[in-house]
């Protein structure tokens, strides 16, 4: 039965733990009701002699299977005892039991897994094989074992039922143990010249305590489980003691007179089981909960109409144009503003860069173009129009449509982009029959056709292989052949060349480039690196804290910003900065989504601020011929008319 | 004057499902008293694997490395222990570097107290000291990591390796996973605090324009194995090594026009890393070279002094750069004509004390 | 693959040896003396000395445990001291009662539970919690408990199954199918619970994951999404556990089958402890470790199926 314990289920529970456990515990009504109800049951078995109504061996011939009466609160057995009394004497053995077993699972698993899995190498090895082959073991027919030379020894049972228990316990510790070694704080730690022991008894020990303790209270209900059931097929204690597992296999025999007495038993079983299993729940969501959203202040959403005037860089002939889009995330009840009021237009064949730093709503916005948001997130408003149409409109199935065929995707993270099971060719092929009816074997021709659209070398070979077979900037490839498969008009890439080396990178830009002079589509590039904007982007967009602040084309961005936050993220740049002097930097950082300012967003941050900056919400104004900007002081702070860049 | 930190052939092998993978290979490299370091590279270059193994965190298979002095390769724990209040590490992710259950007060404690320093006033004076000193406020003792940004734990991990007062830092990609304005924040603080210590950095790093930045001297890695080494302006500007070269070019500059420029010469260049994983037995990037020739792929190249004291493992140098000119390529390595001092937008507001 | 079964039918030989040497020791070391027990505080000293010349307790240890592996190597597992039968014979005419149900509880588990699960993943909040609840009681309830409860209500209270009993699908299918509903849907009720909550939680975390995003992106429907992408990367930690339930279940058969009167392996393992038949209990051990490893393998078999990056490793 200790094999039902579902597996891994708590490893490194703890690893996300905030604030003082304990009192996240306690703060989980079910977490206070399971330990009040096994506490006030443990008093009420251990203090049995004292409370219980009857003697449990008293018999009263005259009432015997009377149901619960006045007298007999839970009713009276085939021999007239008291089963109230019964079953609190009776609970004193099977608690015991549970403990002994606890102990020993712990005794055995806690170090064990401690040592093999900080330990690592030849020794966790074989510590692990062990405990595999001992939890192959179906533990009742070992125990039965003991039982048939050792008769009724309930002890020696719970030991052996523990000994066999340990190695589910050991290998959850030893996980939590691994994944902790690899932490780089106890890497650290050794760094700081802590010793072995120190860094198991600081660093690891306190952190394995969760999924330790959730594994105690799983192991105590399937002890206790186990002890019941020895106890009904008669095989622990003697007849006349009173048991749980007893009472039922009691009441089994006068099932036709009298089922009420299957009850008491039965439920006090279940219900402790119950509140074990409660208990380890309420410790495992506790140790993984995230603090509550805490005190933020949904900030009020600038009045109406501020946020966009009609741009002036209005373009009538633009692919996809996007209006005032505002995404918000549901937390606690409250809609905090993620993405606000975000414009812009992308034309055909053209290339636009989403640029900011992290927290800033570029892939919040984008992810919001496809229909794609994480759970919690939802468009609050705004137009989304493709080639004069408002997609927003259309429903889910119609908008399913259009995804891979008109907008296509590419992510930040190459290889978890691909479905780790299939093969290449058959995720291609899966695709490209999805938007094209045509046969298997057309297709295949097409999936080949679309790895060498890529460059892939011996597409035939890749198409056979798995995601984890692959490089990182061959898996971009293939992601961005299955984007390609529905001949897309606008590609969304999400930080595409993020995750990748810089050589490879070159070569995605190159690829991205050339395939967009080939096929005409226009991409919409996300990115924090300014380096990939001036490659291959033709105008710009960039967001702070959830809004467009300047909106141009790429060169004059960076020959003269008109806004003092892209001004501040250029002059980051290192390769913009004299060797080794100072980079000129802002000081702070990008206030988190609900954290907004109510004036100026960037003010806070801003050199060049003034009371005016924070009086109120600043709107976007056209500052020059298709050039926005998001700065009340853009004519101060910038003077026109400075000659542009030295060639 | 001897160099603080001596590294000498150094090789890192490990046995993965039965094959030997060379993550380092007879690698070379010092480090002065005061001096910045960079050792730059791709993934699978070994660059975090040497600096782990300086500490001690992975197992050498041959070589030397000397700290002031002391052949410090092999060391029992207790005396790796000692060596550690002269050498420390931060690392590039600053969320997993710091324990989420304990506060920063613990965290910057804890080197001072694994060295004996138990009392508490002086452990809570020297921690705020500290904090000062990275531009944290003193009440971040009481606080745990969680209440912090990415960019401020990683101030409170430099913190941490500064606690005892080390001459060598080693820093692992200190600032890959920190946003542009935090990065510049950091870095700034990285060169301050030298210039209070004299310490001495030896900075990992992939990004060839962070390192020139920070960096007296830049080690390139490829592959387990230096490519090449010298001052650090002129192995970002000019380099010796086709690979440094490559990896010079593929990184985008921020200024489109001069992108396009660089974009084009890249093109005739036409080198590839798809079939990066062929073996070669002499120069490990021969497979990707473009000027390659058969004695590259067969015979490994010994370094070779180049004019500012350098070293470069190349059998074409310095012919290859020749070629390059040969070709009509615009963007050749060495000039100024190059690589201009980057026009850009600094200094371009004008309000700054009105 | 030949490979990865090969290697893992390697791994199991320690576990079939392991078992058998287990109970070996067990029986040898523990401070109990068989003969002693069996003999009873009634026996005499005559009759206690034969006894333990036939259990061969006169001999040393590693000569009883030697010929004791050799003859299990071949099929002997010795007689059952209290009805003289050999073990194996005693066993092999009982093994189809414990599969029959074993293997339909499983079953059934497998199939209402992943059916529980996806549909708790495709609508989190309520349903998600209906599982939770149904999940808890199911593990909850002890399965004697949920027996005799089944009986007190399908049999004895509204009489469509028999209450207790085994009847052979040679003589009857239609009986057999009757008389093990019962004692399956017993058996399978823990695991309804456990495979449920498993496949809600990987569907859960696979529908999370980037790839289903690009798959979405790329127009991929939702049918195929979910049943086809999620539900095969989801499969791995559901087959884990269809494993671990079929092991559960057993287990489960212990109890089961003695409160339905069925005999089977389950049934003759309890019979066997009361009467303290060793060589009978270690054989019911050494049938039962046979059938683990094989289901393990077979577990094994379909994960090197349904994971690329298992074949290789």
């Amino acid at each position: 039965m200790s094999a039902l314990a579902t597996p891994d289920a708590a490893v490194g529970a703890s690893n996300g733990a905030r604030g003082s456990f304990a009192r996240r515990l306690l703060r989980r009504p079910v977490a206070i009701g399971a330990i009040a109800f096994l506490a006030l049951l443990t008093l009420a078995c251990v203090l049995a002699p004292l409370i219980a109504p009857y003697d449990p061996k008293e018999q009263d011939l005259a009432a015997v299977l009377s149901g619960p009466t006045g007298d007999h609160l839970l009713g009276t057995d085939t021999l007239g005892r008291d089963v109230l009394s019964r079953l609190l004497h009776g609970g004193q053995r099977s608690l015991l039991s549970v403990l002994e077993g606890l102990a020993v699972v712990l005794a055995i698993g806690v170090p064990l897994g401690l040592l093999g899995g900080y330990l690592g190498g030849r020794s966790d090895r074989l510590l692990s094989r062990v405990a595999e082959l001992l939890m192959a073991i179906p533990a009742i027919i070992l125990v039965l074992v003991v039982l048939a030379v050792l008769p009724h020894n309930e002890d020696a049972a719970m030991v052996t039922f523990g000994v066999l228990g340990a190695p589910a316990v050991l290998r959850v510790v030893r996980g939590a143990t691994l994944k902790l070694r690899e932490e780089l704080y106890v890497t650290a730690a050794r760094v700081s010249g802590l010793s072995h022991a120190r860094i198991v008894l600081r660093h690891i020990l306190p952190r394995v305590t969760g999924p330790v303790i959730v594994q105690a209270s799983i192991f105590a209900a399937y002890a206790l489980l186990f002890e019941t059931g020895l106890a009904y097929l008669g095989l622990t204690a003697d007849p006349t003691t009173p048991t749980w597992g007893g009472m039922v296999a009691e009441a089994s025999t006068v099932m036709q007179q009298q089922v009420w007495l299957l009850f008491p038993a039965g439920v006090l079983i279940a219900v402790t089981i119950m509140a074990f299993g409660l208990l380890g729940d309420a410790v495992r969501d506790a140790a993984v909960a995230t603090e509550a959203p805490g005190r933020r202040r949904a900030v009020a959403a600038a009045p109406a109409g501020i946020g966009e005037a009609a741009a002036a860089d209005e373009r009538p002939d633009a692919l996809l144009r996007v209006r005032g889009l505002s995404v918000v995330l549901e937390r606690g009840g409250v809609d905090v503003p993620i993405v606000d009021r975000v414009s812009f237009d992308v034309m055909p064949g053209e290339t636009l860069g989403l640029v900011g730093e992290s927290g800033c709503g570029k892939s919040v916005s984008a992810l919001a173009l496809l229909r794609l948001l994480p759970s919690g997130m939802r468009v609050a408003e705004g137009e989304i129009g493709w080639e004069g149409e408002d997609v927003r409109r259309y429903s889910d199935r119609a908008f399913d449509a259009l995804r891979g065929s008109t907008f296509a995707y590419v992510s930040q993270e190459p290889q978890a982009s691909l479905d780790p099971t299939f093969t290449i060719g058959s995720q291609l092929v899966e695709v490209v029959r999805n938007h094209e009816h045509c046969s298997r074997a057309a297709a295949k021709e097409r999936a080949l056709e679309l790895l060498r659209l890529v460059e892939i070398p011996a597409p035939e070979r890749i198409a056979r292989s798995h995601a984890h077979e692959l490089s990182g900037g061959m898996a971009q490839r293939i992601a961005i052949a299955l984007a390609l498969a529905g001949r897309p008009r606008l590609l969304i890439a999400d930080e595409p060349t993020t995750a990748l080396d810089v050589t490879v990178q070159a070569e995605i830009l190159a690829l991205l480039r050339r395939l967009q002079e080939e096929t005409g589509m226009a991409i919409v590039l996300i990115t924090h690196n300014w380096g990939v904007v001036a490659d291959i982007c033709d105008r710009t967009v960039v967001m702070y804290a959830g809004q467009v602040v300047e909106r141009c084309a790429v060169q004059e961005m960076f020959d003269r910003p008109l806004h003092p936050y892209t001004l501040g993220l250029l002059e980051s740049h290192p390769s913009l900065a004299t060797a080794r002097g100072a980079l000129p930097s802002m000081a702070g950082r990008v206030p988190a989504p609900g954290d907004w300012p109510a004036g100026c967003r960037f003010a806070p941050r801003c050199r060049y601020a003034r009371a005016e900056c924070e009086a109120a919400p600043v709107p976007v104004r056209t500052v020059e011929p298709d050039r926005v900007s998001r700065c009340v002081r853009v004519e101060q702070v910038f003077p026109v008319a400075e000659e542009v860049g030295r060639r | 004057m001897r160099p603080l930190l001596e590294v000498e052939g150094l090789s890192v092998a490990y046995r993965r499902r039965g094959a030997v993978v060379r993550a380092l290979d007879d690698v070379s490299f010092d480090v002065g008293a005061g001096e910045t370091v960079g050792l730059v590279g791709e993934s699978g270059s070994g660059k975090s694997t040497a600096g782990r193994a300086i500490l001690g965190l992975t197992p050498v298979s041959a070589g030397t490395i000397r700290f002031d002095g002391r052949d410090v390769t092999e060391l029992p724990f207790a005396a790796r222990r000692e060596l550690y209040r002269d050498m420390q590490m931060v690392f590039q992710d600053p969320y997993s570097s710091l324990n989420p259950s304990r506060t920063i007060g613990q965290t910057l404690a804890e080197p001072l107290r694994a060295f004996g320093l138990r009392d508490r006033a002086q452990l809570r004076a020297r921690v705020r000291e500290m904090l000062e000193r990275v531009d944290l406020p003193p009440e971040a003792q009481a606080r745990h990591p969680r209440e912090f940004s990415g960019g401020q734990r990683q101030r409170i991990a430099i913190a941490r390796a500064l606690m005892l007062e080390p001459r060598l830092v080693i820093c692992d990609e200190a600032v890959s996973a920190l946003d542009l304005s935090i990065q510049a924040q950091v870095l700034n603080l990285l060169r301050e605090l030298q210039g209070d210590s004299g310490l001495s950095y030896l900075f990992i790093s992939h990004d060839l324009e962070v390192v020139r930045h920070l960096c007296d001297r830049i080690v390139v890695l490829y592959r387990g194995q230096v490519m090449e080494s010298g001052e650090g302006a002129r192995v970002s500007r000019d380099p010796s090594h086709p690979y440094t070269y490559a990896l010079q070019q593929a990184a985008p500059v921020p200024d489109p026009r001069l992108q396009r420029s660089r974009r084009q010469a890249r093109a005739a260049q036409a080198e590839t890393s798809l079939d990066a994983a062929a073996e070669s037995r002499g120069c490990p990037f021969a497979p990707r070279c473009p000027h390659a020739q058969a004695r590259c792929r067969s015979e490994r190249p010994r370094p070779r002094a180049v004019h500012d004291g350098g070293l470069v493992a190349c059998h074409r140098y310095p012919e290859w750069r020749d070629e390059l000119a040969g070709e009509g390529v615009v963007a050749a390595p060495g000039g100024d004509a190059v690589e201009p001092a980057l026009p850009g937008p600094v200094g371009r507001g004008t309000d700054h004390d009105a | 693959m030949l490979r990865l079964i090969g290697r893992r039918l390697l791994w199991s030989i320690p576990l079939l040896v392991l078992v058998p040497t287990f109970t070996f020791l067990m029986v040898a070391l523990i401070p109990g003396d068989v003969a002693r027990t069996l003999t009873g505080s009634s026996g005499s000293e005559a009759q206690y000395q034969q006894l333990r010349q036939t259990l061969g307790l006169d001999e040393p240890l590693h000569v009883r445990y030697w010929d004791w592996l050799q003859n299990a190597v071949q099929g002997d597992l010795g007689m059952s001291l209290f009805s003289q039968q050999p073990v194996t014979e005693l066993l092999g005419s009982r093994l189809s009662v414990t599969f029959s149900l074993v293997i339909g509880s499983t079953l059934l588990a497998a199939l209402i539970g992943v059916a529980f699960g996806i549909a708790a993943a495709m609508r989190p909040g309520r349903s998600g919690k209906v599982v939770d609840a149904v999940s808890l009681v199911g593990l909850a309830i002890p399965n004697f408990f949920l027996g005799l409860l089944l009986v007190a209500w399908f049999a004895v209270a509204v009489p469509l199954f028999p209450a207790t009993g085994y009847v052979d699908p040679q003589d009857s299918p239609l009986e057999w199918l009757r008389s093990i509903v019962l004692p399956v849907v017993t058996l399978a009720v823990p695991g309804i619970a456990v495979v449920a909550k498993q496949t809600r939680d990987a569907m859960g975390d696979t529908l999370e994951r980037p790839f289903i995003r690009t798959l979405r992106a790329c127009g991929v429907s939702r049918r195929s999404i979910v049943f086809k992408h999620a539900l095969r990367s989801a499969a791995i930690p559901i087959v884990t556990v269809v494993g671990i339930i079929f092991v559960g279940a057993l287990s489960g058969t212990v109890l089961v089958e003695t409160v339905f009167a069925m005999p089977g392996l389950g049934g003759v393992a309890v019979q066997a402890t009361a009467q303290h038949d060793v060589p009978l209990i270690q054989g019911v051990a050494v049938y039962f470790t046979v059938v683990v490893v094989l289901v393990n393998l077979l577990v094994d078999i379909v994960y090197g199926w349904l994971d690329p990056r298992v074949r290789v490793a």
